[in-house]
């Protein structure tokens, strides 16, 4: 549940703007997310979802507005417009409270699933390999795919993959969790295995952003549905609340078209 | 027959010289290349366009023009003007042509990993130089296997070339023993010193393929 509005937000994130070229995808994004809270973020395609949560984390950098992780600032726009970054290892350090789900998985190909798990905890935090290998082997109980440890990626199913992701991601203990349309690389069958995963986090108070096209998901898992369209994000809404009546006419015409 | 093995011991000779200016070579053009396809992909533009140049100049002249150039004319040029004795030239000259080679194999092999991968590497906080060689080598070297094969085994041929320094490798002994005897079986003799050179590679080269496809499985 989003706890008070006293506490510092996980994400804070100000009139986001974001060109590709002359294509504007973000246009004055603002969401606050708090501790413990679950987002989902929906709208239709091309409607910038992805690149405001790529720019959470750093993979896109954003042209102007203002984002904070924590507290912890990680862009900010000056009165002059002109927008700065914190130093690489600041980002970096700030980038290590979120974990980031991709679409296609990108698991590591030439490394076991274990492997996959213990690399960063190794490189990044120097963890002894014991060490490492102890949690990955806890999360992959978790994710259900321990007796999967020493497979290569290209012999799981889709699912599979991205559960593996999913610990990957966990591996480093992030307070915040990304998922970029976990679900939308996965034939229809194998999306309920991912689902119950993210599930779960969602019910041990993960903070997590969510963008998805799954309606299920976002009704009975989120706490808050973000809509965006055209590259504003036009409602933030309780999900009760926002399936009742958006409010909106383009969120509600959403809606009518995806259920 | 007879006169086959007769011929072996100098042609071997022969072979010695040229496995050692290839095995010098490979162990030298390997790291240098891979520095200059790391330099060539580079963010850093200045860098890039000037090992850019220097590939497109190493691979634009003839390698026997660079070794002749280092022999003779490198002597008298300002600054950087050494005299190198015949084989260290040689081996100077084939290591700066061979990496730029490699380098553009390495470059190839670097640009396809998946952007994905960088992306992954990056949110889990590796930075550079770690996705680099943790992430992105060990993927690369999979993809380069093929073509390095195919550049390895030209390296061994053309090992031949330096006979123009009057250094005396396989062809060279194998020609000095044909001018003598009038005969071309030394020429067939040293056929197969070659053709079991690269045997081995080409072997060397599927196992070592063999063993990175094992992640495919």
């Amino acid at each position: 549940m989003p706890s008070t509005t006293s506490e510092v937000p996980m994400i804070e994130a100000r009139h986001l703007h974001k060109a590709f070229g002359a294509n504007q995808v973000l246009r004055g994004v603002s969401l606050q997310v708090h501790r413990g809270e679950v987002v989902a973020v929906i709208g239709p395609s091309g409607s910038g979802k992805s690149t405001f949560l790529r720019c959470l984390n750093h993979l896109e950098t954003i042209d102007s507005g203002h984002i904070a992780i924590e507290g912890e600032t990680l862009a900010t726009t000056d009165a002059q417009g002109r927008c700065a970054y914190v130093p690489d290892a600041e980002v970096r350090r700030i980038g290590a409270k979120t974990g980031m789900v991709f679409q296609h998985f990108n698991l590591f190909p030439h490394l076991t699933v274990l492997e996959n798990l213990i690399e960063a905890p190794r490189v990044v935090l120097g963890l002894a390999r014991d060490a490492a290998v102890a949690r990955a082997e806890a999360l992959l109980e978790k994710v259900g795919l321990l007796p999967k440890r020493d497979n290569y990626p290209a012999r799981l199913s889709g699912g599979q993959k991205q559960r593996v992701a999913i610990a990957r991601a966990l591996c480093m203990q992030p307070d915040i969790m990304l998922f970029d349309e976990p679900t939308s690389a996965l034939d229809p069958e194998l999306t309920g295995e991912v689902l119950r995963t993210m599930r779960e986090l969602a019910e041990e108070h993960m903070t997590m952003l969510v963008v998805t096209h799954e309606m299920g998901f976002a009704r009975e898992v989120a706490n808050t549905v973000a809509f965006m369209d055209q590259g504003e994000l036009i409602a933030a809404l309780p999900a009760v609340q926002f399936f009742a009546d958006p409010g909106h006419e383009r969120a509600r015409a959403f809606l009518d078209h995806m259920l | 027959m007879d006169y086959v093995l007769s011929l072996l011991g100098p042609l071997a000779q022969g072979a010695g010289v040229t496995l050692k200016l290839f095995a010098i070579t490979l162990a030298l053009a390997v790291p240098l290349g891979l520095v200059l396809a790391l330099a060539r992909v580079s963010r850093w533009k200045a860098l890039s366009t000037f090992v850019n140049g220097y590939i497109w100049l190493m691979r634009g002249t003839p390698l026997m023009l660079q070794m002749l150039f280092i022999y003779f004319a490198l002597p008298f040029v300002p600054v950087v003007g050494v005299r190198l004795p015949d084989f260290p030239a040689a081996v100077v000259a084939f290591a700066l042509n061979y990496a730029a080679y490699f380098a553009e194999i390495f470059r190839a092999g670097i640009q396809s990993v998946d952007r994905g991968q960088y992306e992954a590497a990056k949110v889990l906080g590796m930075n550079y130089r770690q996705t680099m060689r943790r992430i992105v080598l060990p993927q690369m070297v999979r993809s380069i296997l093929p073509p390095m094969s195919n550049e390895t085994i030209t390296l061994v041929k053309d090992t031949s070339l330096i006979y123009v320094l009057a250094l005396n490798d396989l062809l060279r002994a194998a020609r000095g023993i044909v001018q003598r005897d009038f005969t071309t079986t030394p020429f067939i003799v040293a056929a197969a010193f070659y053709l079991a050179m690269t045997l081995l590679l080409t072997w060397g080269f599927q196992r070592l393929e063999k063993r990175y496809a094992k992640y495919d499985q």
